[in-house]
């Protein structure tokens, strides 16, 4: 199945807009989240699956920024990126390259792709496909490289690099065998079961990553070399979150099916790039509404403090615009322990993020809650008629390009996406208060 | 005019500004605390844009 000609990022016309009750197309976008599947398909290298991904393109995570506003970490990713590719040798090559207006920037969110932290997509890097079946819409992410020192909080130096080149050249192949043999994985079907497990999908995945050991594991020693195959089974337990991305990627294909509704008030995307932090409406279609991204309140890896940190960034936030991650934290108790605060914390935010949403999902259920469904729908309205916005735990990078990621903690979208977000949707529906 | 203060037990329900509460708690009177603000932060504009774009009562 395809989307309409006008895809899914349409934005919809005046007309349609006015003509159609908000309660009806908030129902609607509801409908299609709901519906929505997210099947882990396929690994590629993003040349041949992500659209419009030419040589010498670059895509990044939140809205689109430009080389000269980019933060250190999303600088230093660029610079791995660029050695990993051949177009530079060295880090001050890299720099140049970018400087000279070589490279072609985007975001990511333009190009049916996505990445936690700085996100940075080249053409060589081998991506996760992850399908949504019932809406046709195959979707691409980074494949998760771990904590610390790594590629995506702009870390670079050879033991990045050698991970990198391992990640693509020898484990992306061997898991795209497993995954054919397998006819896919769905990932919905985890997500739902390691909620169960005191998992929220974002920075706690103690169930999700072992539950999706358990699917590949047979497929992996069927297709594949003994020493290779615990190598691989190792890497994605030690990663701890090595599932993140796909989830990322389903998340992703299941909103983009409910953007672009005329009338609908539900946020479609919150995305980061270290710069600014952004939000997309369904209603409004594929305009972005950003703030400057704001500081992280977290817990620091030793030796690290805020004074280190870089302000927010990743498109890993799609977990919270699905409900998942910050808004089902009542349901993961533990991940406190991780990104700072109390389990009663945790308790009180997933209970204010009610506030701000339409629905609750019908199978993504907290034990913890008496089996009640993740907050779903977030509600531009409803962030500004309660002044709660959307709250979004997070990995921590370093500011200075190179060093990596430093700590976790918790943070929330600026309430200026949301107040010029209404005034856009009260536009396309000729509402003016002048 | 005169104004007759309660004599009795006092019976206060608190809305919005919590520190208000806390006041009367701090000297043993108990109080219930309704959590309010204002639409919108108190911002006019915001405020109302949200009332022209409420939902329909009668819509399903």
């Amino acid at each position: 199945m395809t989307m309409n000609s006008d895809g899914p990022f349409a934005r919809p016309t005046k007309a349609q807009n006015m003509s159609i009750s908000i309660k009806r197309a908030n129902q609607e976008a509801i409908r299609r989240i709901e519906e929505g599947n997210a099947m882990w398909v396929d690994l590629r290298l993003a040349r041949e699956v992500v659209p419009g991904m030419d040589e010498h393109t670059v895509f990044h995570a939140g809205p689109p920024v430009a080389w000269r506003n980019m933060c250190g970490p999303m600088r230093g990713a660029i610079i791995g990126a660029s050695m990993f590719e051949g177009w530079a040798r060295t880090p001050d090559e890299a720099i140049a390259i970018a400087e000279s207006g070589k490279l072609k920037f985007d975001s990511s969110h333009h190009h049916r792709a996505i990445g936690p932290m700085s996100g940075i997509i080249t053409p060589s890097m081998q991506v996760n496909v992850v399908r949504n079946e019932r809406f046709g819409i195959d979707t691409c992410s980074t494949l998760y490289m771990g904590t610390g020192k790594v590629l995506r909080h702009g870390a670079y130096d050879e033991t990045v690099m050698a991970k990198l080149r391992w990640m693509n050249h020898e484990l992306a192949p061997l898991l795209r065998l497993a995954l054919h043999d397998a006819g896919g994985i769905d990932l919905m079907a985890i997500a739902a079961q390691a909620l169960q497990m005191g998992d929220e999908l974002h920075n706690r995945n103690k169930a999700s990553n072992p539950l999706l050991i358990t699917k590949l594991a047979p497929h992996l020693v069927k297709v594949g070399e003994r020493d290779k195959v615990i190598e691989a089974l190792r890497f994605i337990d030690n990663a701890g979150h090595f599932i993140l991305n796909m989830v990322m990627a389903g998340c992703k294909g299941i909103l983009d099916a409910a953007s672009g509704i005329p009338g609908s008030t539900i946020v479609t995307t919150i995305a980061r790039n270290g710069y600014q932090t952004g939000i997309r409406v369904s209603g409004t279609g594929d305009q972005w509404f950003t703030a400057p991204a704001p500081v992280i309140k977290g817990v620091f890896f030793p030796g690290f403090g805020p004074e280190d940190a870089n302000p927010d960034m990743g498109d890993s936030a799609i977990t919270e615009t699905m409900g998942l991650g910050s808004l089902a934290m009542a349901g993961a108790p533990a991940v406190v322990q991780y990104v700072g605060g109390t389990p009663e914390f945790a308790v009180e935010t997933t209970m204010n993020m009610y506030e701000i949403t339409v629905a609750e999902h019908k199978t993504l259920k907290m034990p913890t809650l008496n089996f009640r469904g993740t907050p779903l729908g977030i509600d531009i309205r409803k962030v500004l008629e309660t002044g709660v916005t959307p709250v979004i735990n997070t990995g921590i990078s370093c500011k200075r390009a190179g060093v990596g990621q430093i700590g976790a903690g918790l943070t929330a979208v600026p309430i200026e996406c949301f107040e010029k977000a209404i005034e856009a949707f009260a536009a396309t529906r000729g509402v003016s208060v002048d | 005019m005169n104004i007759e203060l309660p004599s009795g037990d006092l019976q206060v329900v608190n809305i919005g500004l919590e520190s208000f509460a806390e006041d009367l708690r701090s000297q043993g009177v108990a109080v219930v605390q309704l959590d309010w603000r204002p639409p919108a932060g108190g911002n006019a504009r915001i405020a109302a844009l949200l009332a022209a774009l409420e939902d329909d009562d009668d819509e399903q």
